[in-house]
């Protein structure tokens, strides 16, 4: 939903970062105001998970130039886990398993984290079971899968039912799903997207981070961003999505190659 | 800084306990020699057959040399340095609290054990002992309505010699090891629990040791027997002051399971480890041994691990009786230079017998952790299951974890399983938590305590907290 009015959540002005020698972002520019959906396409290597992470504080990554701000706060300074705690949710591509920490409990202290920021009260462990199966359902997800170790034996599908899960907890106001539909048959993306789209709100927003129309289906986004060599290459509406769809990312070489040109 | 290293400093955390209780104490010069055994038994009003016992240990021990075969690396002990008997002045024995020194009450009020009889723990009979004595036994009365014995082992001597003469050394002989032999020579105090046939003990029992002198050695002896179908658990904890200099510490543990009985015993060892550059801390050299010696019985350690600066230890089961059982769960944790070689020994004489190994040992800083176990099942325990589980966890570059299991089978139709793994915390495992909003600290010490969750779910509910507490508070620390 596109509101000239409302407010900016995010804005990324210029965003260099690199990880190890090589730079991978090389200038971003981006605003996203609460009600949007944006979904940020483009090949492999194209630097969009690179983004989200940056944007979550991944360690590896390191920022060598530009600015985010989340609702007007410098979001570069903030530790991963105060990023969290203020509204700012990554969805993993690849989950990572952690054997041994209960997801109940997992899920409990991250949900608490999250309301001690917003100033609400902590939950105990029974308020946040009657919570916790009621966010169940956002995902259809068997309540089972809360007495297992966090994602551990989890199917590509569980795993990233479970990432919704966690956003239905957390509440963010700026989401970022990195390729949450990559290995996902057709049963499970249609359940992953609807709980995103049970999510969305006018108040918060969504970063789609996809290679593939399928997802856009699900999810309608209000921008397309085509991302290449670092860069967002080029902005439209979801129309631009259907284009890529049809003509493959040949002409976005031809693109970049065209503006290496005026460059040179 | 790197998360690495990060996770390195976390662990470092002052010790707590490292304080020093001012009081006046009776010690014996230095040294170790056949008149010094017979000056302790004196000390202690001992009957014969126990001078017998410790002159006979004592003369097997010259005959032995100190064991070298661990991964541990350490100078020569110089037992003519070390004062072999110490104890709070005022250590007659008290006919109640009230007559208690108030600065050893205090003491063990500080450690997190009142013994008073409006603080003390409900539902949990502490025996503490301070130096080489036993200074107060909380619910013996209690207990004794239920003909459960709890009281130090001098005690026990005194009031129960035939059981004492009929079960002291017969787990572990004197000749047994090196420290055992060096224990049963010089042996101070300890705990004595004995539960009659048919009686499930009300209530946890637990000892409490500290350390509290610079140079003098602990050895102390526990012996715990449960007769037919009677059932214990007790735990034991042991804490130490701060001091530059080594103290040893060599105790030994017997525990008698008969026909159906079951002995659970819980320990969570916290002596101090030493400093970040390995000065000062405990050598713990510890015989624990339980025999299983009817049928179903059964006998389970429980141990965590976190202090002493080098840990020799290997609970072990002797599962001699029919369908008995023995169970190992551990959780080692090491630090800085800390050196553990911990681990069980199942021997299998009974038919069917079965046991179960599951150990976890968390190695930081630059220390080394190995797990040393062995597994025998002989001719006649046709039917023998063994389940063995070892997971190491790596923190930062510099520590070493190992694992030496022996696995020795004379009975084809025996079952042996061995399962090891060795992992680290990933950088990638500590972003996704911190990414859920969940600080650094709390992340590294989620994926310590899930890791050894299997452990503390077999403590007895009062304590499992604690130890989780405890290996936190171990991994807490300033970030950065």
């Amino acid at each position: 939903m596109i509101r000239p009015d409302a407010p900016v959540l995010l804005e990324i002005r210029d965003l260099h970062a690199r990880v190890e020698a090589k730079e991978i972002l090389k200038g971003v520019n981006l605003t996203i105001r609460a009600g949007e959906v944006h979904a940020v396409m483009g090949r492999n290597g194209s630097g969009k998970s690179t983004l989200s992470k940056v944007l979550a504080g991944h360690p590896a990554y390191t920022v060598t130039g530009g600015t985010v701000h989340y609702r007007g706060e410098n979001l570069l300074e903030l530790d991963p886990e105060q990023r969290a705690r203020i509204g700012v949710f990554l969805g993993f591509q690849y989950p990572v398993e952690i054997p041994g920490v209960s997801n109940l409990e997992f899920l409990r202290v991250a949900t608490n984290a999250r309301r001690a920021q917003k100033g609400e009260e902590e939950l105990d462990t029974f308020a946040f079971e009657d919570l916790v199966r009621d966010r169940l359902k956002v995902v259809q997800m068997d309540p089972a899968f809360l007495d297992r170790s966090v994602n551990e034996g989890f199917s590509g599908g569980e795993k990233k039912r479970n990432e919704i899960l966690q956003m239905a907890l957390l509440d963010p106001l700026v989401a970022i799903l990195d390729e949450t539909d990559s290995g996902l048959d057709i049963d499970a993306l249609r359940i992953v997207a609807g709980g995103v789209n049970q999510l969305a709100t006018p108040d918060n927003a969504t970063l789609l981070i996809t290679h593939y129309q399928r997802l856009l289906d699900a999810i309608t986004p209000d921008y397309v961003h085509v991302m290449a060599a670092g860069r967002i290459l080029r902005t439209g509406g979801k129309e631009l999505a259907l284009e890529l769809e049809e003509r493959g990312y040949d002409w976005v070489d031809q693109e970049l190659a065209a503006l290496a040109g005026e460059v040179a | 800084m790197s998360n690495a290293q990060a996770v390195g400093d976390l662990v470092s955390q002052p010790y707590k306990y490292g304080f020093v209780t001012d009081i006046e104490t009776e010690k014996i010069a230095k040294g170790l020699s056949e008149d010094v055994v017979r000056l302790i038994s004196s000390k202690k009003d001992e009957p014969s057959f126990l001078l017998d016992f410790r002159l006979r240990a004592y003369r097997q021990w010259l005959q032995m040399e100190e064991p070298d075969w661990a991964r541990l690396g350490y100078p020569p002990i110089d037992y003519q340095d070390i004062i072999y008997y110490a104890a709070p002045k005022q250590q007659d024995k008290k006919a109640s609290l009230d007559e208690v020194d108030p600065k050893l009450l205090e003491t063990f009020d500080k450690l997190g054990i009142p013994l008073s009889e409006q603080k003390r723990l409900s539902n949990v009979a502490v025996d503490a002992v301070f130096d080489s004595v036993s200074i107060a036994t909380t619910y013996k009365e209690k207990l004794a309505e239920h003909g459960v014995i709890f009281c130090s082992i001098s005690e026990a001597v005194k009031e129960h010699p035939e059981l004492i003469e009929r079960y002291l050394g017969t787990v572990v002989p004197t000749q047994d090891n090196y420290f055992a032999a060096l224990n049963s020579a010089v042996f101070s105090d300890g705990s004595f629990v004995f539960i009659p046939k048919g009686v499930e003990c009300p209530m946890e029992l637990s000892t409490y040791f500290r350390i509290n002198s610079g140079d003098t050695g602990q050895f102390e002896r526990t012996l715990i027997v449960a007769e037919e179908g009677a059932s214990v658990s007790y735990l034991e904890g042991c804490t130490a002051p701060m001091f530059d200099t080594n103290q040893l510490h060599a105790a030994v543990v017997e525990l008698v399971a008969l026909d159906d009985a079951s002995i659970k015993y819980s320990t969570v060892q916290n002596w101090y480890a030493g400093d970040e550059n390995g000065v000062g801390g405990i050598y713990n050299f510890v015989t624990k041994r339980g025999q299983c010696r009817g049928d179903r019985s059964k006998i389970s350690w429980t141990q965590v691990e976190t202090g002493s600066s080098i840990t020799w230890k290997y609970p072990s089961c002797v599962l001699q009786g029919a369908d008995s059982v023995g169970e190992f769960y551990s959780v080692a944790l090491t630090n800085n230079c800390q050196q553990a070689d911990t681990g069980t020994k199942m021997i299998h004489v009974g038919p069917r017998s079965r046991s179960t190994i599951v150990s976890k040992g968390i190695s930081a800083g630059r220390s080394a952790n190995s797990y040393r176990g062995l597994v025998q099942i002989g001719p006649k325990a046709v039917g023998a299951k063994n389940y063995s589980q070892c997971d190491s966890m790596l923190i930062g570059d510099q520590a070493a974890a190992n694992t030496y299991p022996y696995i020795r089978s004379q009975q084809p139709q025996a079952a042996v399983e061995h399962e090891a793994s060795t992992c680290r915390i990933s950088e990638d495992q500590l972003f996704y938590l911190q990414s859920r909003g969940i600080g650094f600290e709390e992340a590294v010490s989620m994926m310590v305590s899930g890791f050894c969750r299997d452990v503390f779910n077999q403590l007895p509910m009062e304590f499992a907290a604690e130890a989780d507490k405890l290996l936190a508070l171990k991994l807490e620390g300033s970030v950065g």
